[in-house]
């Protein structure tokens, strides 16, 4: 791939990169095109896609908070949306309500109260892996198949009162609506032949007789019997909770296995330390950021870093570039429990900031509990294998093995 | 709740207010101080380094503290007023009330351009959710909310109208910016036309919501023309507490604290707040009436008296959460998530 060039277009002094960050080689390993869109300036312009990118922190983080001129209501995917827009597509004052309604449901507060219920569902998911091996035994599982892939789809799906038929189809559901936040390649193809039927079933899950009586989709129509959004709000609102919150998750605790398992001695850490559990998942969600990348829309000319963004442009904000930017992160390539992963923008920041925020860390901090006590060690078994996706860092497999306390 | 307060006794004592570098509080400059109808000037508070101020929604207010005497300060809330697109700065508008403790007096006579103020984070008690149609009815310095309001409907394309009375028609805010609105508004100065005319809200709408901010006859005035209205549908912003009744208990009750375990008593004269802080467990309060919101805590089991003038009867019922800074406990044991 090239380094920056001249831009042939008027750009002004924006510098040009020629990558392909949906390619199978950089969806592979996107690490050097987000080294190159970093240290290309802050704003470079994507050649092959007519888009704008950011990289750096400092510019990202104010980018991201700049709802005015960034506006998420054209869709937040390289192109304008396929599928009715929830509410990561819409901009103020459209926004206020629901996310308001959404917020007060999935509060820290209510997300502590279900401690009890998270908790026992990773033991049962972990005592089950390990039955059989005896204390100071090894056993090989897959980290990915065999627990970032199961919590969320357990907890998450009960936690909204989506009933258990078909709850399968949740990641291929999610896998699709990520891909199509892309250009249209190979991936969006391949999910279109059955985007129809996942839609139909997740809208059919998301009707107020399909729900159990309690949870959060329960929740949301209590919202709009009180008149804080409006009943034909409710469905969508449910079932973006699905999409939104069941992928990223996976690929969230996957993800931090494999930043355990890749360095042993953090493992060591936390088991001298149990207290790092409370920053293990966010700077695992630092160098391993799950949702790459988000796109906005220009609303009017923006200046950022210097150089000027037109007015009604696409733009890349590569979180998971910001998130290893060495200007904000010392040492960012290393996963080390000793630092403050704060600030880290794998939520994102400002109005449109991760809603499912404390849901996620609930069932990372779970499983972290549950582990701890049990793992002595933690290493990789095999080489690990990707699943690509055109916004997601996704997963196959992380072979794991695990030697007993 | 909490709009321009200037009626409200809110007299934060400094142990109650958060320390400097607290990250809800700024500092902000006074960029522009301009009399905008007889007794009320608005205030523009500019993030002074042009770094963005934190985002707010339509009915959100903002504490400021007003340095009224050298040795101390009052806190005061305002409702935000201004253009939200506009991230460097905030806008409240504020009634001279000669008879409240000073806060705007202060803010009329002595709080000068340049000035940095103390200004806390916005909170909105006072949400506008998604309906098909809004009555807007303010009374007097109650149009501050329904300005941000009228704002969003029009940008959301709802149908609405505003019903706004005051005292004389040189005493009404913002009547420039509501001409363009045409027949979407009603201009009801008293010493003209008397008391607004309530009667388009004897039949519900089906799908509307009724916001209202005014003084408490108004407020009262509405509730009472409302009835007719699902509770949840008719939505209000207070400038001064309800009336409270005598605590139903007449004992003490005991705090469970479950973060920093312990228990302590709340003795039959101090609040909530006041045990909490003895006990070394502070929580960030404010207006100390239970109008402003500051003070919410969790709570884990038992039944609170909720004696706020926040939440409706459905949040109240649910018992998760208080204002501590005046509502106290029904039950002899309550748990909170401190």
């Amino acid at each position: 791939m090239s380094t920056a060039t001249k831009c042939p277009v008027n750009h002004g002094t924006v510098p040009v990169l020629d990558d392909d960050p949906f390619s199978p080689e950089t969806l592979e390993n996107p690490l050097p095109f987000q080294e190159r869109l970093r240290e290309a300036g802050p704003v470079v312009f994507l050649a092959k896609y007519n888009a704008y990118a950011i990289g750096r922190y400092e510019d990202l983080s104010a980018a991201v908070a700049n709802w005015q001129d960034l506006s998420s209501g054209s869709g937040v995917g390289l192109n304008e949306p396929w599928r009715a827009r929830g509410l990561l597509q819409m901009d103020p004052p459209e926004h206020d309500a629901p996310r308001e309604v959404l917020q007060s449901i999935l509060s820290s507060r209510v997300l502590r109260s279900m401690k009890d219920t998270c908790m026992e569902t990773a033991g049962g998911l972990i005592k089950a892996l390990l039955a059989g091996t005896a204390p100071g035994g090894q056993v090989e599982i897959d980290g990915h198949t065999g627990i970032g892939s199961k919590l969320p789809v357990n907890f998450f799906p009960e936690a909204s009162g989506i009933d258990e038929e078909g709850r399968e189809n949740l990641v291929p559901y999610a896998d699709h609506i990520f891909n199509a936040l892309g250009p249209d390649n190979g991936l969006v193809e391949q999910g279109k032949c059955k985007a129809a039927e996942y839609t139909e079933w997740a809208t059919a899950k998301c009707q107020r007789d399909a729900l159990k009586p309690e949870g959060f989709g329960a929740d949301i129509w209590a919202a709009a019997d009180r008149g804080d959004i409006l009943h034909e709000q409710a469905p969508l609102l449910t079932r973006s909770l699905l999409s939104a919150g069941v992928d990223t998750t996976v690929y969230g605790i996957s993800g931090m296995l494999y930043a355990f398992a890749s360095n042993p001695e953090q493992w060591e850490a936390l088991r001298k330390n149990p207290n790092l559990a409370r920053v293990a998942f966010d700077e695992s969600l630092r160098w391993e950021s799950p949702v790459q990348q988000i796109f906005r829309k220009t609303t009017t000319d923006v200046t950022i870093g210097g150089s000027v963004i037109p007015a009604g442009s696409r733009v890349m904000l590569c979180f998971a570039a910001a998130n290893r930017d060495p200007r904000r992160w010392e040492n960012p390539d290393k996963f080390d429990l000793s630092r403050d992963p704060s600030g880290h923008l794998s939520f994102g920041m400002g109005i449109h900031q991760c809603v499912g925020q404390h849901a996620a860390r609930l069932q990372a901090a779970s499983l972290l509990e549950q582990l701890v006590p049990r793992i002595k060690s933690i290493e990789l078994a095999a080489p690990i294998e990707r699943h690509h996706n055109n916004t997601l860092r996704g997963w196959e497999s992380v072979p794991l093995r695990l030697t007993l306390a | 709740m909490p709009t321009n307060a200037a009626s409200l006794t809110l007299d934060a004592s400094p142990a109650s207010r958060p320390a400097a570098g607290h990250p809800g509080i700024q500092s902000l400059r006074v960029a522009q101080k301009e009399v905008i109808a007889d007794g009320v000037v608005r205030l523009r508070l500019e993030e002074p380094h042009n770094a963005r101020v934190p985002d707010w929604t339509p009915g959100a207010h903002i504490e400021l503290v007003l340095p009224t005497t050298d040795a101390g300060s009052l806190s005061r809330h305002y409702s935000l007023c201004g253009d939200r697109w506009d991230p460097h700065a905030y806008e409240v508008a504020v009634l001279r009330e000669p008879n409240s403790k000073g806060g705007s007096c202060f803010i009329h006579d002595e709080l000068a351009v340049g000035d940095m103020l103390t200004v806390g984070t916005p909170r909105n008690n006072f949400l506008l959710s998604q309906a098909t149609r809004y009555e807007f009815i303010a009374g007097g310095i109650g149009i501050t909310p329904i300005m941000t309001m009228i704002v969003a409907a029009e940008q959301l394309g709802i149908d609405w109208h505003l019903h706004y009375g005051g005292r004389t028609r040189a005493s009404m805010a913002f009547l420039d910016e509501l001409a363009q609105y045409g027949d979407r508004v009603t201009i009801w100065p008293q010493d003209e036309k008397g008391h607004l005319n309530l009667s388009f809200l004897s039949e519900p709408v089906d799908g509307g919501r009724v916001y209202c901010c005014g003084p408490e006859p108004l407020l009262n005035a509405v509730a009472g023309a409302a009835s007719a209205w699902p509770s949840w549908a008719v939505r209000f912003e207070r400038f001064v507490p309800a009336t409270l009744p005598e605590p139903v208990r007449t004992e003490p009750f005991e705090l469970e604290l479950a973060l920093s375990k312990k228990c302590i008593t709340v003795g039959t004269d101090q609040t909530v707040l006041s045990a909490l802080s003895d006990a070394g467990v502070p929580v960030l309060s404010s207006c100390n009436e239970g109008v402003c919101g500051t003070c919410e805590v969790s709570v884990l089991r038992g039944t609170p008296e909720h004696r706020d003038s926040l939440l409706n009867d459905a949040e109240r019922a649910k018992n998760d959460r208080m204002f501590v800074c005046v509502s106290r406990a029904v039950s002899d044991r309550l748990v909170l998530d401190l």
